[in-house]
């Protein structure tokens, strides 16, 4: 499909009850789908020949704690045929398995990997689910949103038992994270006025 | 008699210094011939994604410096982009030049890096001396316009830091008119070379599918024969006023990733020179105040310019709540960033997609059934930097 909205009402008309939202912005598609839906529209939009999403750009995660469903994952693809990129998303609580995509895009195998080590998602049916960017031995998934910035453990070579060893971090001055966000919000006349001005325009 | 034989593990790196990096490679062999490659990836880990996530919008630009350190600037513009485009402003036309000018030359500071080291870890050594001559002037230029040599911090949402210094567009300029001199000599003790043809034709080929399905692109793909350039299929800032070609090679293997890297650099050459040509003086960052700072004349002058300047360097200017993927054409490949915001002055996530991650990816399915010397060979013309691999 040459164009974004052609498109939109392919995929919504082919696979009907299978996408709950679509949108266009930023000159791109947004799908939102569920989990369990996601090899039948995976396959749809690679095979079929008026989509071509043939490229899987990325995977990844956005942790949204205060949410029941907490972790949205992402997938990006990209589509040479028609130049169009596609951003497909599902929710999925913490202990949910998902299904690997590493059978239809090889690529997929570090993205989800990737996905594991830094959140701590896990994949059906991946062949090789390892920590991939952390340190051997690493424990935590860093990207979580309740994951210190400082880590928990910091590495040092020890003179006496000559290796090197992990221990609890200690800092000097903690983090400190200061509250630049000003709660101010302008006064009132000028937002009026500026809301005015949009209209107008 | 039958004996039994073993297949031999071999662990290549972390230090190596044809690894390019901290790379760990635990290869399986069968006599010479590599059976699997495991690489190990992570050594370089910095986490500059949770970093983003903590900093404010202006003092993420820094890390993005950090990621491909060989092209600092491509990263930037990436994020610039994306930021800009959430933002929704526009940026001064002769800022878009300045930057498509300085992505350029990032562009032939990695290929030369890329194809001298290639070079030299196939056995030629000059081409790295010469090369490397170039790449300090290149360095020079990044650091008249931004102060330093390598982490650059030179774009900002909304245009560039600072405007050119006096005299350094008609040096580069002249950097244009002897650069492809420097050019056709690597080509001459490269191209027909014998050792180097021998290492590097019919190596590490891949076929325009699995391109596609291992998610290559930049030269990876182009080597393929694929037409795919981000730069022509999704121009961002000036390129669609810009004249150039995108070089696709025939075969797949390591030798024709090599000639586009070549060919690459020499279109650069002629983007450059149309960029300073149709360069005018004028604005080099957008006048919005809520996002660029005052001049530094206006702070001694103006109460409100004072407080602004205060406000955007400690709070920082606040993104409306949105979702983008905005992907630029790095020397590497598709250098994208997955952005959200969430209205404050940080970002809520920002993902980097660092083409190199998958492109040493395919390293088992690249170098399967080639001889232990192929491994380096392959692994040039991956054209891997660790700093964007790990992140």
């Amino acid at each position: 499909m040459n164009n974004l909205i052609d498109l939109e009402k392919k995929i919504n008309s082919e696979l009907g009850t299978k996408i709950n939202t679509s949108e266009i912005k930023h000159n791109q598609i947004y799908l939102e789908i569920d989990s369990e839906d996601l090899i039948d529209v995976v396959l749809f939009v690679k095979t079929n020949k008026d989509t071509k999403f043939r490229q899987l750009i990325d995977i990844t995660v956005v942790d949204y704690p205060e949410r029941s469903k907490r972790f949205k994952i992402v997938y990006l693809f990209l589509s040479h045929e028609f130049n169009q990129r596609m951003i497909l998303s599902y929710d999925i609580s913490e202990n949910e398995v998902i299904a690997s995509l590493t059978p239809i895009f090889p690529s997929a195998n570090w993205m989800e990997r990737e996905v594991f080590d830094m959140y701590g998602v896990s994949f059906k049916d991946h062949p090789d689910l390892r920590r991939i960017l952390t340190d051997y031995g690493f424990e935590g998934h860093p990207l979580r949103k309740d994951f210190p910035l400082t880590g928990h453990t910091e590495v040092r070579y020890s003179e006496d038992q000559k290796k090197v060893v992990n221990e609890p971090v200690k800092l000097e001055q903690n983090y400190r994270n200061f509250d630049y966000e000003s709660p101010w919000e302008g006064t009132k006349y000028i937002k009026e006025l500026t809301d005015s001005n949009d209209k107008k325009n | 008699m039958t004996k039994k034989i073993k297949n031999l593990n071999l662990n290549f790196g972390p230090q190596h210094p044809a690894a390019h990096g901290v790379l760990r490679l635990i290869l399986e062999l069968d006599g010479e011939v590599v059976e699997k490659a495991d690489p190990h990836i992570g050594l370089l880990h910095r986490g500059t994604e949770k970093l983003i996530e903590n900093k404010t919008y202006m003092q993420a630009v820094p890390y993005f410096d950090r990621l491909d350190y060989v092209a600092p600037m491509n990263q930037e513009h990436a994020f610039a982009l994306a930021v800009e485009k959430i933002l929704d402003i526009d940026v001064p036309i002769r800022a878009q030049f300045i930057r498509v000018m300085f992505c350029e030359i990032g562009r032939i500071l990695s290929h030369i890096l890329n194809v001298t080291t290639q070079a030299l870890d196939v056995g030629a050594l000059t081409p790295s001396l010469w090369g490397f001559e170039e790449r300090e002037t290149l360095m020079t230029f990044y650091e008249r316009a931004s102060g330093s040599r390598l982490h650059a911090n030179y774009f900002r949402a909304g245009g560039v830091h600072q405007d050119l210094p006096a005299g350094l567009e008609t040096d580069i300029s002249k950097f244009c008119e002897t650069f492809p001199k420097i050019i056709n000599d690597l080509e001459n003790l490269l191209t027909d070379n014998r050792i180097f043809k021998q290492r590097n034709v019919d190596i590490g080929i891949v076929t325009k599918e699995d391109a596609l399905d291992y998610s290559f692109s930049g030269v990876m793909i182009r080597g393929s024969g694929v037409p795919w350039d981000l730069r022509k299929s999704q121009p961002y800032d000036c390129y669609n006023q810009l004249e150039f070609k995108i070089p696709v090679g025939k075969n797949g293997d390591c030798y024709d990733r090599y000639l586009c890297r070549i060919e690459e650099m020499k279109e650069s050459v002629k983007i450059i020179k149309q960029c300073l040509s149709k360069m005018e003086k004028g604005p080099i960052k957008t006048f919005d105040g809520k996002i660029t700072p005052p001049s530094k004349k206006d702070i001694k002058q103006s109460m409100e310019a004072l407080i602004h300047h205060f406000k955007l360097f400690t709070e920082g200017y606040r993104v409306p709540e949105d979702e983008i993927y905005t992907a630029v054409e790095a020397p590497k490949g598709e250098f994208g960033v997955y952005l959200i915001s969430d209205g404050s002055s940080k970002p809520y996530k920002c993902k980097i997609r660092a083409p190199g991650f998958s492109h040493l990816q395919s390293m088992d399915y690249l170098i399967k059934g080639h001889m232990l010397a192929d491994v380096p060979a392959v692994l040039g013309s991956l054209d891997i930097v660790f700093g964007e691999v790990d992140r």
